[in-house]
Order: C-alpha cells, then structure tokens, then sequence
C-alpha cells in the first residue's frame, strides 16, 4: 500500500506538524516514510504544505505527483492541490473554512466543520487532528493506535496531558 | 543497531558531525541549511565544543582553516551564495592539504537567486570555485539516511586524505524529514595526526600550516604531490548506485532528488515495456566514470536529469566519451524536474526519436 498524502493550509495552523504527525506513525508501523515541506516563498505567501508519504516499499520520489489523499484547510490550498489528487482518491476538508467544494467527481470528498467542532471541544487547535482523523478511517494509512504513539513521541511529556483529549477529536472526525 | 527516527535532512548532517567527532562548527545563517546551525547551537553548548555563528561566511571558512590546522575536526556549512563566498577560503584548505568539512545545501541562482532547492553548485564545488590546481572530494547524498553516512565518510575521508570534502545536497535533502538510523558508528576513524599545529610544547619542530610555496620549483612539486593523491582517490574512493542498468532501453544518470524521481520512473517506464536504468553518482568528484564506461553502448541513449541548466552532463559525456548519445533533461530556479516530463523524454529516446531542443 502506497499512501500519497499532500497537506496544505495557511501557515500557524499546524499543516507541517499533521503531516508529521501521520509520518512519524507510519514510521511506527515500520513503514518507509517520508515528509515533504514547502519552505521559503511559498510560506512567506502564507500558505504551507506538505507531502507526506507512507508506503510499504521503498520511497522514490518524496515528490508527490498524483496524490491518493488531501487535506485542506483553506480554499487557495484546494484550489491549487485538487488537480493533483488520482481519480478515486480521498479529499478532506475543514468545510468551516473551505467554502466551495471540489469541483471533482471523480473523488471522494470529506466535508467536515472541524474548527466548530473543535471549538465545542474546547480547543481550538484540535480541528487539524479532527480532519486527520477522518483521513485515517477512509484512507487507513496508519492505524489509530500508532497515531497515539506518534503523538507520544512527538509531543513534549509535559504536553502528553493532552493526549487523551486529542484522541478523542481523532475519533470524533473519523465517526463525523 | 539503533531505532529509526524521523529527522530533517539538515538536523542529521549536525548529528552525524557530532557523532564523527565534530566540535567545531562554524557557521552564518542562510536558508535553506539554517537547521544546521539551530542544531549545532543547541548541541555544542550541552557537550562542551564549539559553536560560532561567525560575521561572515568569509570568517567562517577561515575559522574552519584555524580550528583544522590545530588537528580537530572542524565543519561549516552554508548555501550556494554563501560558498560563492567560502571559496577562497576551501582553496587555501586545499592547497594547505587541510582536512574540512563544507556542507553546501544548494539553492538556486546565479546570484542571490532564490532560496528553493537545485543542483546549480555543481560546477563550482566539482571543478573547483576557487582558484589553483585542486579538488574537492564531493558526496552527493540521495536521502537523509545517506546524509547521515556520507557526511561521517566525509570526516574519515577528510582525514584520510588531508583534503577538503564537500557535502552537497540539493534544498530538499536539507529540509526534507526521512527515517534514519544512526549505525555504524564503529567506522568513525580517528587518525593520528602527526602534521597538526597544535603546540610543540618545545618536544619536536613546530609544525607549518601554509599555501604559500613562492619558488615555482617548490610550487610545482607540492603541486605534482597533491596530484598523486587525487590519483589515489581516483583509484579508490569514487562511489555509484547503478540499478536496472543490464539490457536497459535508456540509462538515465541523476544525483539527489533527481535519482529519487528517477526511481519513480523506472517503474512508470516499466509499466510500458520500456527498461529505464539509473546511474547515480554518490561521489561527483571523483566522478565514477566506469560505471558509465561499463554501459556505455548497451542503451539506446542516455539521459542527464539535473535542477541546472546542465553541469553534471559534461561529466557524463566525457566519461561516455563519444560512445553513445547524451540528452538533457533540467529544471531551475527552484524547480524540480517532474516524473511525467522525464518519463516523456525517455520514452522519445527510447523509441529512437530523441534529441535535444
């Protein structure tokens, strides 16, 4: 299995760490893995990116050229990414954020209103971590288990508080 | 063996010069190889070595000179505006016979250029930068875990061979995070080195660190000396990934992020019924030229892909010298060849209708 993953949003709304999140979990499961971030202009336009791919073989290119999954969290990063998903394939999106849909049909579309829902949960930064769940349960790319492990190993253990209640909003975008 | 961890290209570069035994690092900041100095900051406080963020990249070649004269290993590292500007400073080191380490995570220019990967370094770290009769020993790694073996080899060959080595990576081997293992930490070599000036302490003759031979005779043979030595590093350290290559339709030849979409093109040109095989130089300098003489006339063409306008390609002509077709295939200023553009040009030599625009 060969996930191809492109994340993209506006810069400070942790587009680089999701896709790392989703990397270093694949990593967890003994996948070869690698992440992908835009840098330099592109970011100071305010928009970031990642590419993040999870496989069982070997990575060629870190390029993604044809993307089996998308995760946007603003309109101007699906607008340019849309073109590069393979028919078929997966795209999530923070629907509170991204007003127009996909104009694909040939794709699946995952509309969810992330930020509201992360605000219910009482944390706002939890929408990034909503989506992925949601990209996980159609895209299977890890499994949630080593989506808590990534966060364990990631996240500072003063910050492994939080845990639990990022584990909730994983399931709560898989289950939307 | 170790666990592997997901780390950024240019955070292994620091690691493994830590762990090669590097606690002397100087540096000035430029994108896209800044994580290096983050690192190296963080790190040489907690171990107890050297850290200097410098004025200059200028000051920081010369205080890379200063530090190897003294026998320790020494690094710096920079993008391709700043090496522009440490090549004065690596030519000395050459020509002092100084082991340095320079790692140049390449940008795109001419100039102040742009800050996206590329491969435009090529001619000025391979064929020299600076002035006078040397070379560097140049390591091209594919990937962060190759980054992280290269540039522990850069330091034993650096000491090996009391030459400059470079590290050269394009803007996505710095920035891009991979898995990488820190292994074989047992081929960290440690020689004695005997030539240093580091303090007589009165016991021998104090030990001269210069480039400067005003007699042309004495220029001369020093000269013909470091020749022989790039004779024997010829001879014994050029290194190559050749995969795919026997009874292939196109030999496509790729360093870096190059080589990796490569990688995906062989199979896509599998998929057609066309064999595509890859010749990847890990050493540029010295250019593994038999793998290419190996193969010279088995294909139907070669390919050169680069993030240049074509630099790497003479080297590949001059290695295949006259026997078989060489085309180009490159992207600059911050971009990087696409999978579906090389494939197109290889299937256009591969059906006999190549040719270069």
């Amino acid at each position: 299995m060969d996930n191809q993953i492109i994340f993209a949003g506006f810069g400070g709304q942790g587009i680089l760490s999701m896709g790392r999140f989703i990397a270093h979990a694949g990593l967890h499961e003994g996948k070869h893995v690698s992440w992908l971030p835009s840098y330099g202009p592109e970011m100071r336009g305010g928009t970031a990116n990642c590419n993040v791919i999870v496989s069982d073989e070997e990575v060629g290119s870190p390029i993604i050229s044809e993307a089996t999954a998308l995760v946007v969290m603003n309109q101007p990063s699906l607008e340019k990414f849309e073109a590069n998903v393979a028919p078929g394939g997966v795209i999530v999106l923070d629907s509170d954020l991204v007003p127009v849909r996909p104009a694909r049909t040939d794709v699946r579309v995952f509309a969810i209103p992330a930020t509201k829902m992360a605000y219910e949960m009482g944390n706002a930064t939890f929408a990034g971590v909503i989506l992925l769940g949601k990209l996980i349960q159609e895209t299977g790319v890890v499994k949630f288990e080593s989506f808590e492990a990534a966060l364990r190993g990631i996240l500072k253990p003063k910050k492994h508080y939080l845990i639990p209640e990022e584990m909730k909003a994983l399931k709560a975008g898989a289950d939307f | 063996m170790g666990e592997k961890i997901l780390m950024k290209g240019n955070e292994v570069i620091a690691e493994a010069a830590l762990r090669a035994g590097c606690r002397h690092y100087f540096g000035y900041p430029i994108t896209p190889q800044t994580e290096v100095a983050h690192y190296m900051a963080r790190k040489m406080e907690e171990i107890g070595g050297t850290f200097v963020q410098a004025e200059s990249e200028v000051a920081a070649i010369n205080m890379v000179y200063g530090a190897a004269s003294a026998g320790v290993r020494a690094m710096t590292s920079s993008s391709s505006p700043g090496i522009s500007l440490k090549q004065e400073g690596i030519s000395y080191a050459a020509g002092a016979e100084l082991p340095i380490v320079v790692i140049d995570i390449v940008r795109a220019g001419p100039g102040l250029g742009g800050i996206l990967p590329a491969q435009c370094d090529y001619f000025q770290m391979v064929k020299g930068g600076g002035h006078g009769d040397y070379h560097n020993i140049v390591l091209a790694p594919q990937g962060v875990q190759e980054m992280y073996e290269l540039v522990v080899d850069a330091f034993n060959l650096a000491d090996k061979y009391r030459n400059p080595v470079v590290v050269m990576g394009d803007g996505y081997m710095g920035q891009m995070m991979e898995a990488v293992e820190f292994r074989d930490v047992e081929k960290i070599e440690r020689p004695e080195k005997p030539w240093a000036a580091c303090g007589s302490e009165m016991k021998r003759e104090h030990n001269t660190i210069t480039s400067i031979y005003i007699d042309p005779d004495v220029l001369e043979a020093h000269v013909n000396h470091m020749n022989e030595k790039y004779k024997v590093i010829e001879q014994n350290e050029s290194r190559v990934d050749v995969q795919n290559c026997d009874g292939a339709d196109v030999i496509v030849a790729a360093y870096g992020t190059c080589a990796r979409v490569t990688k995906n093109v062989i199979k896509d040109a599998a998929k057609l019924g066309i064999k595509v095989g890859l010749i990847r130089p890990i050493t540029l300098w010295p250019f593994p030229k038999q793998a290419f003489e190996k193969y010279a006339t088995t294909p139907r063409g070669f390919l050169t892909v680069e993030m240049s306008m074509g630099q790497m390609i003479e080297d590949v002509r001059l290695a295949l010298n006259g026997k078989n077709t060489v085309e180009f295939y490159g992207r600059t200023g911050g971009n990087v060849p696409a999978q579906k553009a090389i494939l197109e040009k290889v299937i256009k030599i591969a059906r006999g209708e190549g040719g270069n625009d």
